[in-house]
């Protein structure tokens, strides 16, 4: 129905960078089709976690929803799961932190430096991008079991940085590269050093990929399922998705429990998509940004 | 992409720098601590599974050396073959699914009309969802008695609705999993390069006479090769990490019918205990991961990375 109202004057406007004056219907029904292959999963998803578990197991996959309930949340509240979010909080903020922490300035100075090292750690980088964390799980469990942090949330944080600072310096130092060096040289002038460059000039003029840099990171981090897996082990260190994965093993005959949990662990991430879209969007499409 | 840039031009730049540049430079300090935590945990790493796959170890304890056993018991071992078939097949067809899903669904998006714009905003909410998230809400609408395979496992095939518990179908599911996941992100990338196409190519086709079809086919295409690169190189190697959704929805079975290399890996080293062996399934992993990348470069043409704006 939306595709009708784009015929008409003001199109040819409006769809500048389009190709054809009329309305592409072919592609608009697939593209309905697609729409519900999205939304029925996250349809069903939520539809469930508002069920009573007696409605959902009578009511079958399609039926329409009734009996809503809060209960589910509460119960699964009850499990501990506050603990697996302030957990996976924790992780999210740290990991951020310092993931722009250690990529900004090295960006900076790889956009900056004129040493042959700091390029040849350019390279590295660039080469790290293609390191597969699956691959290495086993070396960083015995580095993170010697270092005496095994079941802690500092071990779930240090390898979660370490395999997003590739892209975060590539990102960041792309972005830096656009602040014009007449800049540098005007402050020069004033008197700064590095430091000051860096903090008054930098700093300021790149805060848009900052935000994606960090919100990248922390997105990583708050879904990361991996590292968690294999370096931590208590109920007191578990993060969501692994309370998830947990769960799904003790909540077999509690289907709308368990969809009140995977909805509560998405709802902070979803609930920042409404506010700030553009920017999450420009996070997860790091890698695909020039 | 940077490296990309012609080498003459930047030399060029310098030698103006040096000239009238005074401007502080940071030094090697500045890239220390970010260049030594990447070594320390993801370099080292890399080192230290190359090293690991010349011993025998169980988790605890010290690593023993044990030579060239590894790679010989991998070298006669079927179920890394049967493993390795599993993900080359995975692999393979999830790229072909996602590939143009995520290419159509991108070039669409690219178009500024409103009900684009509303639309793609949902399109991307999977990606909102982390890997454990998505696959056990899949796991609940896969389940044979409740969920809607129930419903529709009977019209496509399988009567009793298990769909995800038969070997026939488990890794259809996985595939469709992933897409579901994926594609948006990859419509992400087509998006953003679909918008960077110049319009004066499709006022010129237009001017030609070329249809929407011969205009998606001679300029829309041939604009995108880049980025099919791109997003095919992230999927390939992207596909290992499959493993978390192959992890919750089915374990590696039915009787290992999904069962991935990395999940095999997963399982030899945590479940069973014998690291060093899954050491060297690991350093196969990054191999091929690797080679694959480099072949999709090289034969694409990519590493000449020709403009796409020639002859404009």
């Amino acid at each position: 129905m939306a595709v009708v109202r784009q015929s008409g004057p003001g199109r040819l406007r409006r769809t500048a960078g389009r190709r054809l004056g009329r309305a592409n219907w072919a592609a608009g029904v697939a593209s309905l089709v697609w729409l519900a292959f999205v939304i029925t999963p996250i349809y069903l998803m939520v539809k469930d976690a508002l069920q009573t578990t007696d409605s959902y197991l009578d009511g079958g996959p399609l039926s329409l929803p009734h009996h809503l309930t809060g209960h589910n949340f509460a119960d699964v509240f009850d499990r501990g799961f506050t603990h697996y979010l302030i957990n996976t909080a924790i992780v999210t903020v740290a990991s951020a932190v310092l993931t722009v922490l250690l990529a900004f300035p090295a960006a900076y100075a790889i956009v900056r430096s004129r040493s042959r090292a700091v390029s040849g750690v350019f390279r590295l980088f660039l080469a790290g991008l293609a390191i597969p964390a699956q691959a290495t799980i086993i070396p960083v469990y015995l580095m993170i079991t010697r270092m005496h942090l095994y079941d802690s949330l500092t071990a779930i944080v240090l390898p979660t940085v370490a395999f997003g600072l590739p892209l975060s310096v590539l990102v960041l130092s792309s972005a830096l590269r656009d602040v014009p060096r007449e800049l540098y040289e005007a402050m020069t002038i004033d008197g700064s050093g590095s430091v000051r460059l860096m903090w008054s000039l930098a700093l300021p003029l790149s805060r848009a990929s900052l935000t994606t840099v960090s919100v990248y990171s922390a997105l990583n981090a708050w879904n990361g399922f991996l590292f968690p897996l294999i370096l931590t082990q208590s109920d007191e260190q578990r993060v969501q998705t692994l309370g998830l994965y947990n769960f799904q093993g003790q909540f077999s005959s509690n289907i709308p429990g368990l969809m009140a949990a995977v909805l509560l662990s998405a709802l902070p991430i979803f609930v920042v998509y409404l506010f700030a879209r553009r920017w999450l969007v420009a996070g997860m499409a790091g890698v695909g940004g020039k | 992409m940077t490296a990309a840039l012609p080498v003459a031009r930047r030399r060029g730049v310098r030698a103006a720098e040096k000239g009238t540049d005074r401007a502080a430079r940071p030094g090697v300090l500045w890239v220390l601590p970010a260049t030594l935590f990447f070594m320390l945990f993801a370099g080292l790493p890399l080192v230290l599974v190359a090293v690991l796959s010349f011993t025998s170890w169980n988790g605890l304890g010290t690593p023993a050396f044990n030579g060239f056993d590894n790679w010989t018991r991998m070298a006669s071992d079927p179920s890394v073959l049967q493993s390795l078939r599993i993900s080359a097949v995975l692999t393979v067809l999830s790229w072909a699914v996602q590939t143009p899903l995520a290419l159509l669904l991108g070039v669409w998006a690219a178009g500024r009309q409103r009900n684009r714009a509303v639309l793609s905003s949902l399109f991307f909410l999977p990606l909102l969802m982390s890997t454990a998230a998505i696959a056990i809400t899949w796991l609940t609408l896969l389940d044979p008695n409740f969920g809607l395979a129930a419903k529709f496992g009977p019209s496509i095939g399988f009567p009793d609705g298990n769909i995800i518990g038969s070997s026939r179908g488990a890794l259809g599911c996985i595939i469709v999993v992933v897409s579901w996941q994926f594609v948006p992100f990859h419509t992400l990338l087509y998006q953003a390069a679909a918008r960077q196409i110049p319009k004066s190519l499709y006022d010129a086709a237009t001017v030609d006479g070329a249809g929407r079809v011969r205009q998606f086919r001679h300029v829309t295409l041939p604009q995108l090769r880049n980025t099919i690169v791109t997003s095919s190189v992230l999927m390939l190697v992207g596909s290992l990490t499959y493993f978390e959704t192959v992890l919750i929805l089915t374990g590696g079975g039915p009787g290992g019918a999904t069962n991935i290399l990395p999940q095999h890996m997963y399982m030899t080293a945590f479940r069973d205990y014998q690291m060093g062996y899954a050491s060297v399934i690991a350093l196969a992993l990054v191999a091929l991961g690797t080679t694959l990348s480099m072949l999709i470069v090289r034969f694409s043409g990519f590493a000449k990375m020709r403009s796409t704006l020639e002859g404009i």
